[in-house]
C-alpha cells in the first residue's frame, strides 16, 4: 500500500509517494500553477509514472494547500454570510466586522444580528435565549446568504444554543445549508473566534473547488482506492467531509508540514528547522515532534483570527537570492531573488545573475548546472559571500533559540544546498536526500488531530476530572476528523488560570492525535 | 488647548496604555475595539487639558472591573456607563461634566473613551495612577483623601448598584461580589471629583503621555535603529533600560483572584551571562538582575519586544521571547511615605524598601 502526499506552496507544488513503512519511494517538484489544479495534476502524474507505481495500491492521499488563504487574501469565490451572535444584551459594544477591511465585508454582504442568549464564564445564562429571534432573522436572510456563522458567548462552556441554531437553520434553509458554529472552530476570545467562524462560512465554495479538484486529479490518474485527507494548520489531517465543514482549518498548513517533514526525515524530535526555498528561509522550532506555536494571533487578509500558527521566522535568503559584489569588493546578499526563474537566470544555468546558488557551486558545496560558468568568480569573494550567507542563517537561528546552548539543526528545502556545513551556535546539522520535498512528506506522515478547549472552575469540577473531560472531548473531535478511536494519544494539555475570576477558574486545552482510520 | 481624539489617536493611546500597564491591566485590545466602535458611531471625543477642567464641575471615572480574560469573550453592551452616569446625576442632582480614566495602564485606559463617545462628554487628561494597579484604593485620589464612592456598578442587563462605603476597602470587597454575580466583569463609574480636585490630586497629562509613547513605538521603524527609538522612548518617559534578555521561564499561580508569578530572564548582548527575575502580582512588582534589585513598585517595570518596542503584557509572556526590561519612575505622588505604604513593595508582601529607580540604577552602574 502507498500514501500519496502533495503540498501546494507559493512557488512549488511537491508530491511524494511513501510506502506503508513510510519510506519515501519517489518525489517530485513542479511549479505551482495559477489555477492550482493543473500543478497538482502534473505533480501526481509525475510521481505515479516515474516508478511505475501500481495506482490501485495507493490507499491514502493527502493534500496541503494554500487555496483557502489565497481566497481570503484575494477576496475570490467567497460566499455571502449571515452572522448570528448569541449573547445580547452583552457584547453590543463591538459589532461583528469591526475593523474588517471594507472590501471584504461588502463581498460577505455585511449581514449580522445580535440575538439574546449566551453564557457566562461559569455556565449561567446571560439572558433567555429566544428561538423566535433566530427564526425571524433566518427567514429574512433566506436566499440572501450562502452560509451561516453562529457565535455564542462562552460557547466553549456550553454549545447547546449554537447547535440548536444550526438545527433550525437546517430545517429552514435546507439540510445541506452550510452552518459554521464557533465552538468547533476556535478558542476563547469572541472577536477572533467570530472572525474565524465568519471566514469559515465564507469559504464553502472555495473548499468545494479544492476537494472536487483534488478528487478529479486523482481520478484522472486512476487513483480510486484512496481515502483523501486535507492538512490542518496544526500539522494533523482531516477527512474530506470534515474539511468541507471546516475549511478555515487548512490555512497555514505549509510551514507546519515542512517542520514535521523535517522531523520525520531526521528522526529528531527537538531541534530548529531551516527550510531554505528560492526566496526565503523559514526557521521553525520543533518541540517533541511538533512545531512550536506562535504567541501572536494570526491575521489573514487584514482580518484578525485566534488561530495559532507555527512560530516561524522568515529571513530573506534562498537559493535564488541575488549576490552583489560592490566596487570596494564588499558583498551584499539579497534581499531580492530570482525566485523560480533560477534555472534561467543563475550563472551556473547559463544566465547572467549572480545568486547564492552560484556561490555554493563555486565553493564546491554541490554539483549543479555547469560549474565552469562560475570559475571566474574570485574565490576570496565567494568565501566572503558565504560568510554573509552563514551569518544570515546564524542570526535567524539565534533569534529562535530558547537557550544559549548550541542547537541541533535540520536543514530542508530546495535551496538547502547553499548552506555551509558548519554554523556557529549549532551542534550538528542534519540533511536528508528528500529534504527538498519535506513539506509534502510532512503532509503524508501526518496523523489525525483533535483539539478542545473549555473553562472550568476547579472549585466546582475537580482538576483531574476537568483534565480528563477536555482530553476526552479532544479525542471525540479527532474521531470525527477521521482518527481510529483506540489510537488516540494526548499531545499536550495546557492550563491557564484566569486572573480576577472566582473559584479557581482555569482555561484548559487539550490536543490529541490518532492514527488514520482506514475502515472509514 | 483641548483637542479631538480620533480612531488613529485611540490606537496610539492603546499602545502607550499597554506599556503603562507594567505587565498587567489587561491587554487593551478589547477596550480599543470598544473605543473605536463608539467613536466610529458617535464621533471623536474632546480631550481637556488640566487648565480646562472647570473647578466646580463633577467628573466621574469610567472603568471595567473583574477578569480581563473573561472580557475577551464577554464584553459590555456599551450602555452600562450611560445607566451609571444617570444614577450619578440623580444622586448629585447635577449634570456630570466629564469623565477620566482611573488607571491609564491597560484596558481601563479605553473605557472613558467609550463612555465619553457614547454620552458626548469630554474626557480629562488625568488619571489616578499614572500606570495600572490591581485594587480600587490604589489611586492618587484616595491618597489625597477622596473617596472611591459613591460608585455605581452596572452590567449589560441593566443591573446597577450604587455603593456608599466608609472606605475604599469595603468598596473593593462589595464591588467584587457584585462583579462575580454578574459574570466576573462589570462596568464601574467611581471616584467622583470636581475639576479642581482632579487637577490637584490626579496624575496630569497622562493620556497625552500615553499617546506620545504609542506614537513613538508605532514609528520605531522610522528611526535609524531600534536603539535610537529606545533612546527617544526613555527620554520621553524618563526611564531606564534595565536589561536585554530572553524569557526562559514563567511560573503562574492564582490565589484570591490574583495572578502571581515569576518571569526568569536570561541576559543577551550587554547582559550576556546575567540572570534576571521579574516578580508579578498581575502587575510587575520587583525586577532583579543577578539578585540585585533594580526596580520595585510603585516605579513601573515593563517589558517591550526587542525589535519592535511593542509592550508585552504578562498574559502574552512566552518562553523564548526576546525583550528589553524598562524601568520608569512613578509619579511623585506615589513616592511619598503615604504613597509607598499604599502601593510600595511591602504592601505586596515583599520585605524590601522602596528606593527610587534612579538611585537603584545609579548604584548598579557604579559597581
Amino acid at each position: 500500500m502507498y500514501k500519496l502526499g502533495i503540498d501546494v506552496g507559493g512557488t512549488n507544488t511537491d508530491a511524494v509517494i511513501l510506502d506503508d513503512k513510510l519510506n519515501v519511494i519517489v518525489s517530485t517538484k513542479t511549479h505551482t500553477t495559477k489555477d492550482i489544479e493543473t500543478g497538482i495534476k502534473k505533480a501526481i502524474h509525475q510521481v505515479v509514472n516515474t516508478n511505475n507505481i501500481e495506482v490501485s495500491q495507493i490507499n491514502q492521499a493527502m493534500l496541503g494547500t494554500t487555496q483557502a488563504t489565497n481566497a481570503i487574501v484575494e477576496r475570490k469565490n467567497l460566499g455571502r454570510v449571515g452572522v448570528l451572535r448569541i449573547g445580547y444584551p452583552a457584547t453590543a459594544s463591538i459589532l461583528p466586522y469591526t475593523e474588517w477591511p471594507e472590501d471584504i465585508t461588502s463581498i460577505l454582504s455585511n449581514r449580522y444580528a445580535l440575538i439574546h442568549g449566551g453564557y457566562e464564564f461559569n455556565g449561567d445564562p446571560i439572558a433567555p435565549y429566544s428561538e423566535k429571534e433566530v427564526q425571524e432573522k433566518l427567514s429574512e436572510w433566506k436566499n440572501q446568504i450562502d452560509g451561516l456563522a453562529v457565535i455564542g458567548v462562552f460557547s466553549s462552556i456550553n454549545d447547546d444554543q449554537e447547535k440548536r441554531v444550526a438545527e433550525i437553520a437546517h430545517k429552514m434553509l435546507g439540510k445541506d445549508f452550510p452552518v459554521s458554529i464557533s465552538s468547533s472552530i476556535g478558542s476563547i476570545g469572541l472577536i477572533g473566534r467570530e472572525n474565524a467562524t465568519i471566514l469559515n462560512a465564507a469559504l464553502n465554495k472555495v473548499i468545494k473547488n479544492v476537494t472536487d479538484g483534488f478528487s478529479n486529479a486523482l481520478a484522472e490518474e486512476n487513483i480510486f482506492n484512496a481515502t483523501v485527507y486535507l492538512c490542518q494548520n496544526d500539522g494533523t489531517l482531516m477527512s474530506l467531509p470534515f474539511a468541507a465543514k471546516y475549511p478555515i482549518l487548512t490555512i497555514g498548513s505549509g510551514p507546519t508540514n515542512s517542520i514535521r517533514g523535517a522531523a520525520y526525515l531526521s528522526k529528531i524530535k527537538n531541534a530548529l528547522t531551516v527550510d531554505i526555498g528560492g526566496t526565503t528561509s523559514d526557521i521553525g522550532v520543533l518541540v517533541n515532534g511538533f512545531p512550536r506555536e506562535s504567541s501572536k494571533a494570526v491575521t489573514i487578509g487584514g482580518i484578525r483570527t485566534n488561530f495559532r500558527m507555527p512560530d516561524v521566522l522568515s529571513v530573506g535568503l534562498g537559493g535564488g537570492t541575488i549576490v552583489r559584489i560592490n566596487n570596494d569588493d564588499s558583498v551584499s546578499i539579497g534581499p531580492d531573488s530570482v525566485g523560480y526563474a533560477i534555472t534561467e537566470r543563475a550563472l551556473v544555468f547559463g544566465g547572467n545573475t549572480l545568486t547564492t546558488t552560484d556561490i555554493a557551486v563555486r565553493l564546491g558545496f554541490c554539483q549543479l548546472g555547469n560549474p565552469r560558468l562560475v570559475e571566474s568568480i574570485d574565490k576570496k569573494i565567494a568565501q566572503k559571500a558565504m560568510t554573509k550567507i552563514a551569518s544570515i542563517i546564524e542570526n535567524g537561528l539565534d533569534q529562535m533559540k530558547t537557550s544559549a546552548e548550541d542547537v541541533e539543526v535540520i536543514l530542508v528545502g530546495g535551496g538547502s544546498i547553499i548552506a555551509p556545513s558548519l554554523l556557529s551556535g549549532v551542534k550538528h546539522i542534519t540533511k536528508s536526500k528528500f529534504g527538498s520535498v519535506a513539506n509534502a512528506i510532512g503532509a503524508t506522515i501526518a496523523n489525525v488531530g483533535g483539539e478542545y478547549e473549555k473553562v472550568y472552575q476547579y472549585s466546582q469540577t475537580k482538576r483531574s476530572e476537568a483534565l480528563a473531560d477536555v482530553e476526552k472531548q479532544a479525542g471525540q473531535q479527532a474521531i470525527m476528523a477521521g482518527a481510529k478511536a483506540n489510537s488516540i494519544k494526548l499531545v499536550e494539555i495546557t492550563e491557564v488560570p484566569l486572573a480576577y475570576a472566582p473559584g479557581e477558574t482555569t482555561r484548559v486545552k487539550a490536543k490529541v492525535v490518532g492514527e488514520i482510520d482506514n475502515s472509514k | 488647548m483641548s483637542r479631538q481624539i480620533t480612531i488613529k489617536d485611540v490606537k496610539q493611546i492603546a499602545i502607550g496604555a499597554a506599556l503603562l500597564g507594567s505587565g498587567g491591566g489587561g491587554n487593551p485590545f478589547i477596550g480599543e475595539l470598544m473605543a473605536i466602535s463608539a467613536i466610529k458611531k458617535h464621533g471623536p471625543v474632546t480631550l481637556l487639558t488640566p487648565d480646562e477642567f472647570p473647578d466646580d464641575e463633577i467628573f466621574v471615572s469610567a472603568s471595567n472591573i473583574g477578569a480581563p480574560a473573561v472580557s475577551m469573550e464577554k464584553f459590555p453592551n456599551g450602555n452600562e456607563f450611560i445607566n451609571a452616569f444617570e444614577i450619578f446625576e440623580q444622586y448629585y442632582n447635577k449634570k456630570i461634566y466629564g469623565t477620566f480614566p482611573i488607571e491609564a495602564g491597560g484596558i481601563n485606559s479605553m473605557m472613558p473613551l467609550v463612555a465619553a463617545a457614547k454620552m458626548g462628554l469630554p474626557i480629562a487628561d488625568a488619571d489616578g495612577m499614572g500606570r495600572a494597579f490591581p485594587e480600587l484604593q490604589m489611586s492618587t485620589f484616595v491618597l489625597a483623601g477622596h473617596s472611591v464612592t459613591p460608585m455605581v456598578l452596572s452590567d449589560e442587563r441593566g443591573n446597577t448598584s450604587l455603593l456608599n462605603t466608609p472606605d475604599s476597602f469595603w468598596a473593593e470587597r462589595i464591588g467584587r461580589d457584585f462583579t462575580v454575580q454578574v459574570g466576573a466583569t462589570s462596568s464601574s463609574a467611581s471616584d467622583p471629583v470636581t475639576g479642581k480636585e482632579l487637577r490637584s490630586a490626579g496624575v496630569l497629562n497622562i493620556i497625552s503621555l500615553s499617546q506620545n509613547i504609542g506614537q513613538l513605538i508605532q514609528h520605531t521603524n522610522d528611526y535609524v535603529s531600534v536603539n535610537s527609538a529606545l533612546t527617544a522612548l526613555l527620554k520621553l518617559t524618563h526611564g531606564y533600560k534595565l536589561m536585554t534578555a530572553k524569557i526562559v521561564d514563567i511560573s503562574h499561580t492564582t490565589s484570591g483572584g490574583f495572578n502571581f508569578g515569576e518571569i526568569i530572564l536570561s541576559g543577551l548582548n550587554e547582559n550576556e551571562g546575567q540572570t534576571g527575575k521579574i516578580s508579578f502580582q498581575n502587575e510587575n512588582i520587583i525586577m532583579q538582575l543577578d539578585e540585585q534589585i533594580l526596580a520595585t513598585v510603585p516605579d513601573l517595570i515593563t517589558m517591550v519586544d526587542m525589535d519592535t518596542l511593542q509592550p508585552i503584557t504578562n498574559e502574552e509572556v512566552r518562553y523564548g521571547k526576546r525583550i528589553m526590561v524598562l524601568g520608569l519612575p512613578a509619579n511623585e505622588k506615589w513616592r511619598t511615605a503615604a504613597g509607598i505604604s499604599l502601593v510600595g513593595p511591602r504592601y505586596f508582601k515583599y520585605d524590601v524598601d522602596y528606593i527610587p529607580i534612579e538611585q537603584r540604577y545609579a548604584e548598579y552602574q557604579n559597581q
